[in-house]
């Protein structure tokens, strides 16, 4: 086990290493000179001179070859200086820290949203499989999976902001404020949830402890709380990093919409912008952040399943 | 393909090919169960609206008239009009066809990288397959939909570059589960007898493995439209992908945005366009996977 998390921290660095390299070409070889993005940016409606152009590419470095380019920016970024903002100017280490916390309270908001709704159902339709029940949770789990959270995020904003002023439609601050994002967010990852507990649940209650535990008599009630759920919640735990992708993708949208001061609605306008020293240090700051939290669930994982202790890893 | 491995004199593979005797009895099947035969319904509709839209009477989509904003609904404009006074009905018509086209383009991108990388990597093993599934775990830690929005906005805006930028980065998931099936087959019987006869590794990835392992790449295909179209319109409605005057559902949200509050059915319309796209490309996606492979559930996460 210590051996395991050891290696697998140690490989962390040359993935995100990796990551970073990837997103600073991809960013090099775009079409655009950041440097007249940045004279734009600062001189909307002029046409920049050459000379200006020149001294602002020495000015941000773009003068030197590629490589030491990254270099450069790599040991900066490892001292905590990730550049400054094409747009604002201020530095984006500070911007990315800022706008993370509210970006983590309305993840965790719908992720436990999710949770919440996603097990009892997922047991719930997996128990009374072909019966009313299970029909209903299926057929939510398919709208759920196929409705755009936002196209949902206007209908909840229609409905409970407009039609009948109950809630805040857009916002920071408050929990009243959080309701309909969170709502908004949670509704892909609880049908996602939902068909995966459903199909494990359905999975652990066909196997021979399960009628080992029936036959000795106990009630469903401890069959399916106490020996099948601890099972099967386990592939739950792994989809974890796969859930905590398509939140964060979807806050993108979320946090545009209920302008909610996260780092989704900071991307998104550096995206607009080519605001690219952002851009750049989003990305190696997510791919940090899934990288670990990928690494927590692999742990996790471990720790709740013995079984995964004795095998090789690997696919 | 049932051919070659008969001229070999080996059985056929657990998992047949589709090209099949029983095809027939099969796509029947597809259609009984009311769920796919809903997806197959609402995805021809969608295909033959988006494929008819420029033939049709419909108002033309892009054609302003001030005097005309945010019209409800009447014989003249079914849906009404929005605010530039344009038909949304016909806008939402070939928005179908902008959305199918940017999805199918996309979809092909995507398969085709997944596919190559996929098989080449589960073929030859060794420090390609190291190399190049080094580069998928690497993309597949990262969000798809972030990864496309860094791609998109560096490209700039426009449904090409939107286009191009979810496809670099939708294959990396499939490319490992083509990899794993290749690795599977690469260990069958008839591939051994199509080595003993003499076959070069091309001639065996093209004409021996790629028809057997057809089944699962076209539900992986069809599972992933709805992810994509999603996603596509996603990238629009924050301003990365179409560009106005194209009629197109998720800019047509962002457009209707302002409106909100006199004129909600701007913002439903497009939104309830993208859930039936979604929903009749995920039915009948289900339906696919049943009929061709039902292993493919264990491998797809």
């Amino acid at each position: 086990m210590g051996a395991y998390v050891v290696r697998r921290l140690a490989t962390l660095p040359l993935l995100l290493l990796g990551i970073s390299a990837v997103s600073f070409a991809l960013l090099s070889v775009a079409p655009g000179d950041p440097a007249e993005i940045v004279l734009h940016q600062r001189n909307p409606g002029q046409m920049p001179s050459p000379a200006a152009v020149t001294a602002m590419r020495a000015e941000l470095g773009l003068d030197a070859p590629l490589p030491r380019q990254y270099v450069r920016w790599m040991s900066r970024a490892l001292a905590g200086d990730m550049g400054r903002s094409y747009v604002t100017e201020q530095p984006v280490a500070a911007q990315l820290a800022r706008r993370t916390v509210p970006t983590v309270v309305l993840t965790a908001a719908a992720l436990g949203l999710a949770l919440v709704l996603a097990v009892p159902m997922g047991i719930l339709s997996a128990r009374r499989r072909g019966g009313a029940g299970d029909a209903i949770v299926r057929l939510a789990a398919l709208v759920g999976s196929a409705a755009p959270s936002y196209a949902l995020a206007f209908g909840l904003i229609i409905l409970f902001a407009v039609k009948l002023s109950w809630l805040p439609a857009v916002g920071y601050g408050s929990v009243a404020q959080m309701v309909l994002p969170a709502i908004a967010l949670s509704l892909a990852p609880m049908a996602q949830l939902t068909r995966l507990i459903r199909a494990s649940v359905l999975d652990v209650l066909g196997q021979d402890y399960i009628r080992t535990a029936r036959a000795k008599g106990l009630s469903e009630q401890i069959v399916v709380m106490k020996h099948a759920l601890r099972n099967a919640l386990l592939p739950a735990i792994g989809a974890t990093g796969v859930i905590l992708a398509h939140l964060l993708g979807g806050a993108v949208i979320i946090e545009t919409i209920f302008t909610w001061p996260g780092l989704g609605q900071l991307i998104v306008g550096a995206a607009l912008t080519r605001d690219y020293p952002v851009v750049q240090g989003f990305v190696t700051y997510l791919a940090a952040i899934v990288l670990l939290a990928n690494l927590a669930t692999d742990i996790a994982l471990r720790v709740a399943d013995p079984r995964l202790r004795y095998e090789r890893v690997g696919v | 393909m049932t051919m070659t491995a008969e001229r070999v004199g080996v059985r056929l593979p657990r998992r047949p090919a589709i090209a099949e005797p029983r095809r027939r009895g099969r796509w029947h099947a597809l259609l009984r169960e009311p769920g796919t035969a809903l997806g197959l319904i609402l995805v021809v509709s969608l295909l033959l609206a988006g494929l008819l839209a420029p033939w049709s009477p419909l108002a033309d989509p892009t054609e302003i008239n001030l005097r005309e904003r945010l019209r409800s609904p009447s014989p003249e404009h079914l849906l009404g009009t929005d605010h530039l006074g344009r038909d949304t009905f016909s806008r939402l018509v070939h928005g179908a066809r902008a959305t199918l086209l940017a999805a199918a383009a996309t979809l092909v991108l995507s398969m085709t990288i997944a596919v190559t990388v996929g098989m080449l990597s589960g073929y030859y093993g060794g420090w390609p397959d190291t190399a190049l599934m080094g580069v998928v775990d690497l993309l597949l830690a990262f969000p798809s939909l972030i990864l496309a929005l860094a791609v998109a906005g560096a490209l700039g805006p426009g449904l090409l570059n939107v286009l191009l930028a979810v496809g670099a980065v939708w294959w990396v998931g499939h490319a490992r589960i083509i990899r794993g099936i290749t690795l599977g087959e690469r260990e069958m019987a008839y591939v051994t007898a199509a080595r003993a006869s003499g076959a070069s590794d091309r001639r065996i990835i093209l004409r021996h493995i790629a028809p057997n392992i057809l089944g699962p790449i076209v539900v992986l295909a069809s599972l992933d439209i709805g992810w994509i179209i999603l996603g596509i319109a996603g990238l629009s409605f924050l301003g990365l992908g179409a560009q106005p005057p194209t009629p197109e559902w998720g800019a047509m949200l962002s457009d209707a945005r302002p409106h909100l509050q006199t004129a909600p059915h701007l913002i439903l319309l497009p939104g309830a366009a993208i859930f039936v796209a979604v929903l009749g490309f995920n039915l009948l996606g289900d339906g696919l996977r049943d009929l061709l492979d039902p292993r493919i559930r264990r491998l797809a996460r």
